[in-house]
């Protein structure tokens, strides 16, 4: 007996050196922690159990049967945060470059067959070299079995990636069919062809960091959520961002305990609209001022900032906030905005999470730029994504609610449960002096005429009353107050019941 | 009594007028420019009168439209505040002329000593003693060092309508002499429009005393006692206090008498300051007389019970002061701290913006005054004095009003804009200004290399370390609450390390109910307190003393402020730790050499050119986003090396638009 167990602790001890000392050094010089390093960082301390520690690969060729490493270059195994549970794969690139063979897809695929069928949300650490090439079609096999896992787990479990190295090739697909993707400054890329593969085919010079960087992917592209210093700091953030999270599409998220009052008045929000119509403010300081202990987790922070996304709390419970960003392009739709909003209303939505919207939008963006990118097709992306919802949907137009991108807000219209006002709004079809123009065109040469139209559009149009007039608006409220009614517009959903049509699945215009 | 005062001001001292017209049942009109239209002041007044756009030159200075306010609310009299037309004769004179009474000294009183010549020698002629020193006007550099060889160096340049501590320059030999001359002199041109100097002795590390004044229009004049006004920064008030720890009853009741035969040597009305200099053997030589209300002037009403306002208004009255010298009191001791919206980790560069929160501190009756002109929402604008509010305390003694002002120091939450708070805490609790050993010089002495309220002794970062710990261990311990987890596995132990600069601590938190003791190498430390996340002041008994801690951020980093110590702390459970000793630094990104594009947008039009140099305040660029045009100044001195973008690009955020060298 005694032999068994010594046998036991002498493979588990092989195992966890994953492919020894020399190349975990190299790890740690790179500014990378190891795959089971990570997960202690992740984890609560001593929760991770292992599983398949000594799967092997099972390659004969390139004298690939003489280099076996337990685990096969993939941590897997479930453990918890703050308590709940979750399923975890950690890419292991002392371990061949943490390159994906049969063995090593079939451990990632057992985690999330689990997750699925238990309700449990997954959680990958990528660093990998991309396909064990050894291995040829068996390698892209396991890829594709990871990828149809990914496909039939999404709106069941949350899924995360957090990229914490190299990720080339068919291995972005994995990730990049997960709710959402974090990366590490300077130590990860994702690309599906590399630098030198650009340069043959386009004669472009390029970086990995310029080319598939964190910079890149969280400023440029929106493939990536957030970007991180380090590995620590990107783990205790994941901790942080998964708090946010319900385990599956059948349960609530998790309430948190909080003692900041429900019913906390803001006093400084009744002066948050400049006088001035034309001059902007932070929506993100609403943003605090209604989440509970002023926390706000946003999401793509620097990709198409003129929108704004990300999880809070309001009474413990957690909300998704989707607010337009005056700041920025006057707070406009435009085709980044809205498939940044698009893919996060529907997240919400797949996972029982309220949405409280704040609205502060002159319209969509103007161009052949827009037009020619497709702009009609990507803004009805958040028309579409708001209008399915069937959480808890709640809006507050602060300030301009112009237009189509009036509708598309979570407006009345789509469903909204609770649709507020602050006296400082303006529902209209325009702003005050196109739409002049276009009334009284015959006025056009007269700027007198113009003047004095455009101020009587303003008077009637201006204001939020015609729109409560008709019902569009539930209330007109004082900004002071927006944490209060919030907070009661939700308490007041909390068991909403709504169903759409049975069908297959929608079309939303992709 | 007047039925009705306007106010020629803004601010915390158009808001402190106003309290006392209102106390006294007198209406207030308050004028204001576009800027101030919904300004406290404005909120607070009966009536509000636009006179202008923003620049003060264009408003609060325009008597015309002042006057114009004046006659179109039927204002029997005006309060000017101080600042702005308080010192002018002209406006003093339009206001009579317009049928108003002007609270404040008759135009000729305000005249004589608005000229720091005339000033000098009226003084010296009534007997005050004045800074040995050359009476007339120097004509020449070489008059200027004839005068400064008879009177030995260091002298003192300075611009004979001076004031504020431009138009001054200290010479210590004689070639400075001759080059400071020509300089002081465009400066003053430039700053007063009046090139006339004078010279006088330079007194070394002198302290600043005052004497407050009350003068009828019956003739009586008494004096109030002092005011210290050592606290410096660049000749500008920051701390000041009554009585002065240095004052002896023998110097005191010399400068009090002095004071007043000035007053009634110019004819003094009103409340009035006289400024002495006071050299280390209690010499006090005249300095100037501020023929208005003084910004300090609340540490005196602390301590004598008197409102000065309320007295003001009634001389102008034409009552006669209600006590004599022998019925005036001083109680206890008074500490004012001027709260300015600037940054004084980066040189007191001005901070200006959005006050997302503004929390003084609570009020407390003979014990903690807050005069401010703003509230939480409010816009600190680049037109104005910086200076925010006024925060005075009141003891029985000195150390008593100290402490007091450093606990509301810590307690004044102010955010969106940065403010010197931390710095006041930390001028309030140096020992040198607790052993009240005081000098002009003494912020230049004590931060000669700027101010870094991250350097903290051993006690107070074992102090801050611990309360981070306990911080942390609330804020994670909700954790235990949430439902549908296993217990077990929650992180029970509340060890963490705490990491801060370069010292890194294991800290070991025991916790029962609100009770936490801390454990740190050997020593450990009580600590009870009913914080909870979200809260921004950490209210907290610390081996059995009261505390209060500013506290910013959250998970697991927190930025800590108290008592001049400002501190951010990085918490992490220990195996975390260890780990994070495998990443490498990586250096900050040096972004200060560049301006980049705070939002993205088209760069509508660029200020400069490389090889021009900038002055902090200077319009760089401005930035288009959907018609809305946002100009980017310098953050600081500075000059151009290169441009990044032209005039059209495109910028998307964070871009690099202009480099410096």
């Amino acid at each position: 007996m005694q032999d068994i167990i010594d046998e036991l602790q002498a493979r588990r001890a092989a195992a966890r050196m994953g492919g020894g000392e020399r190349r975990i050094a190299a790890q740690h010089k790179k500014g990378k922690l190891t795959a089971r390093e990570r997960l202690d960082a992740l984890l609560d301390e001593g929760s991770f159990e292992e599983w398949d520690m000594f799967v092997e690969h099972d390659c004969t060729d390139f004298d690939m049967a003489d280099q076996r490493v337990p685990g096969d270059g993939v941590v897997t195994g479930w453990g918890t945060i703050n308590g709940r549970k979750v399923f975890v794969f950690s890419q292991d690139f002392t371990v061949f470059g943490g390159s994906l063979s049969q063995a090593h897809a079939g451990k990632i695929c057992k985690v999330m067959d689990q997750a699925v069928r238990l309700g449990v949300p997954v959680i990958g650490l990528n660093d990998s070299g991309g396909a064990r090439i050894q291995e040829g079609v068996g390698s892209l096999a396991g890829y594709a079995e990871v990828f149809q896992r990914n496909v039939l787990a999404s709106g069941v479990v949350p899924q995360l990636s957090m990229i914490m190295g190299p990720c080339a090739g068919g291995a972005v697909y994995s990730p990049a069919m997960t709710d959402f993707v974090f990366m590490v400054r300077d130590t990860s890329y994702l690309f599906v062809t590399g630098p030198e593969v650009v340069k043959t085919v386009t004669h472009e010079e390029v970086s990995h960091e310029d080319l598939g960087g964190a910079s890149a992917h969280t400023t440029k592209s929106g493939v990536a959520d957030l970007a991180f210093d380090n590995d620590i700091e990107a783990l205790r953030q994941l901790r942080r961002f998964f708090d946010f999270l319900p385990a599956n599409n059948r349960q609530q998220p998790p309430v948190w305990p909080t003692s900041d009052a429900s019913d906390r008045a803001e006093p400084s929000l009744d002066s948050l609209i400049p006088t001035d119509p034309a001059q902007p403010y932070d929506i993100k300081e609403l943003i605090h001022k209604v989440a509970d202990e002023e926390d706000f987790f946003e999401l793509q922070p620097n990709h198409a900032a003129n929108i704004i996304i990300g999880f809070g709390r309001i009474g413990g419970h957690t909300v998704g906030f989707v607010a337009n960003q005056p700041m920025v392009l006057a707070g406009c739709l435009d085709i980044a905005s809205s498939i940044k909003a698009a893919r996060f209303v529907r997240f919400c939505d797949c996972f029982n999470i309220p949405i409280v919207t704040f609205v502060d939008v002159p319209g969509f963006l103007p161009g052949t730029a827009q037009e020619h990118g497709g702009i009609i097709k990507h803004g009805a992306k958040l028309l579409f994504a708001f209008a399915e919802a069937t959480v808890p949907k709640v809006t507050v137009i602060t300030r301009k609610a112009y237009g189509g991108a009036y509708d598309v807000m979570s407006s009345k219209h789509l469903r909204g449960d609770v649709n507020y006002a602050w006296p400082t709004a303006e529902i209209a079809v325009m702003g005050p002096k196109g739409a002049v123009e276009i009334i009284f065109r015959q006025d056009r040469d007269d700027p007198q005429r113009i003047a004095q139209r455009t101020a009587e559009y303003r008077e009637k149009f201006a204001n939020p009353f015609v729109a409560a007039q008709k019902g569009f608006i539930d209330d007109v409220i004082m900004p002071r107050n927006t944490r209060r009614r919030i907070a009661r517009a939700l308490h007041l959903l909390a068991d909403k019941v709504l169903e759409n049509p049975w069908r297959k699945h929608d079309n939303i215009p992709l | 009594m007047f039925k009705k005062i306007l106010v020629a001001n803004r601010g915390e001292i158009a808001c402190r007028i106003i309290r006392t017209a209102r106390s006294m049942d007198i209406a207030t009109v308050v004028v204001a420019s576009s800027a101030d239209r919904d300004s406290l002041a404005a909120r607070m007044a009966d009536e509000v009168i636009e006179i202008g756009p923003p620049p003060a030159a264009e408003s609060y200075l325009q008597i015309d439209r002042i006057i114009q306010a004046i006659q179109a609310t039927g204002a029997d009299a005006v309060h000017p505040g101080y600042g702005f037309l308080s010192e002018n004769t002209r406006f003093a004179e339009a206001v009579v002329a317009a049928g108003a009474v002007f609270i404040g000294p008759p135009a000729p009183a305000i005249a004589a000593m608005g000229d720091k010549i005339a000033a000098k020698q009226l003084a010296g002629r009534a007997g005050v003693s004045t800074v040995p020193g050359h009476d007339a006007e120097i004509a020449s550099a070489e008059e200027a060092v004839r005068v400064a060889a008879d009177l030995g160096y260091p002298v003192m340049l300075k611009a004979a309508a001076g004031g504020g501590g431009k138009g001054m320059r200290i010479v210590r030999d004689e070639s400075e002499t001759r080059e400071a001359f020509a300089a002081t002199r465009r400066e003053a041109l430039a700053s007063f429009a009046d090139d006339r100097l004078f010279i006088e002795k330079f007194i070394e590390q002198p302290r600043h005393i005052e004497i407050q004044l009350l003068a009828d229009s019956h003739g009586a004049v008494v004096h109030l006692g002092e005011r210290e006004c050592s606290l410096q920064r660049r000749h500008q008030k920051v701390i000041e206090e009554s009585p002065s720890p240095f004052l002896d009853e023998a110097t005191r009741d010399a400068m009090g008498a002095q004071a007043c035969a000035l007053a009634r040597a110019v004819g003094y009305q009103s409340a009035g300051t006289v400024e002495f200099i006071v050299d280390r053997d209690r010499n006090f030589y005249f300095l100037e007389m501020n023929t208005r209300l003084q910004v300090e002037h609340p540490v005196t009403e602390l301590v004598t019970g008197l409102d000065l306002v309320e007295l003001m208004i009634r001389i102008a009255a034409g009552e006669a002061l209600p006590f004599t010298q022998d019925q005036i009191r001083a109680t206890g001791w008074a500490i004012e701290a001027r709260l300015y919206a600037e940054d004084p980790v980066r040189g007191f560069l001005p901070s200006i913006g959005r006050l997302t929160r503004f929390r003084p501190p609570a009020e407390e009756h003979g014990q903690v005054r807050v005069d401010t002109g703003v509230s939480e929402g409010a816009e600190v604008s680049m037109f104005y004095d910086p200076m925010i509010a006024k925060l005075v305390t009141h003891g029985d003694d000195r150390k008593t009003a100290i402490d007091r002002m450093s606990d509301a120091l810590d307690r004044f939450d102010v955010r969106g804009v940065t403010s010197n708070a931390v710095f006041l805490a930390a001028l309030v609790n140096h020992p040198r200004f607790h052993a009240g050993e005081l000098s002009v010089d003494f912020i230049a002495d004590e931060f000669p290399d700027g101010f870094a309220p991250d350097r903290v002794s051993d006690s107070s970062l074992a102090r801050l370390t611990a309360v981070a710990a306990v911080i942390h261990t609330i804020a994670t311990s909700r954790a235990r609450h949430i439902g549908r987890k296993i217990l077990s596995d929650v992180d029970s132990k509340d060890s963490w390390v705490v990491r801060t600069g370069d010292t890194e601590d294991m800290m070991e938190v025991t916790r029962s109910d609100d009770s936490f003791s801390v454990k740190r190498a050997d020593n450990t430390l009580c600590l009870s307190t009913g914080w909870r996340p979200g809260m921004h002041l950490f209210d907290a008994v610390i081996d059995g003393q009261a505390v209060c801690i500013r506290i910013a951020g959250g998970h697991g980093t927190y930025r800590l402020t108290h008592a001049g110590a400002d501190l951010t702390l990085e918490i992490l459970p220990p195996i975390v730790a260890d780990l994070l000793h495998r990443m490498p630094s990586k250096p900050a990104r040096d972004h200060s050499r560049f301006l980049l594009s705070p939002m993205p947008g088209l760069l509508v039009s660029l200020a400069v050119e490389p090889g021009v140099t900038v002055k902090a305040g200077d319009t760089l660029a401005v930035i288009e986003a959907m018609k809305m045009e946002n100009v980017l100044r310098a953050e600081r001195d500075g000059t151009v090396k290169t441009l990044h973008a032209a005039k059209g690009d495109s910028l998307v955020v964070d871009q690099q638009v202009i480099e410096f060298e």
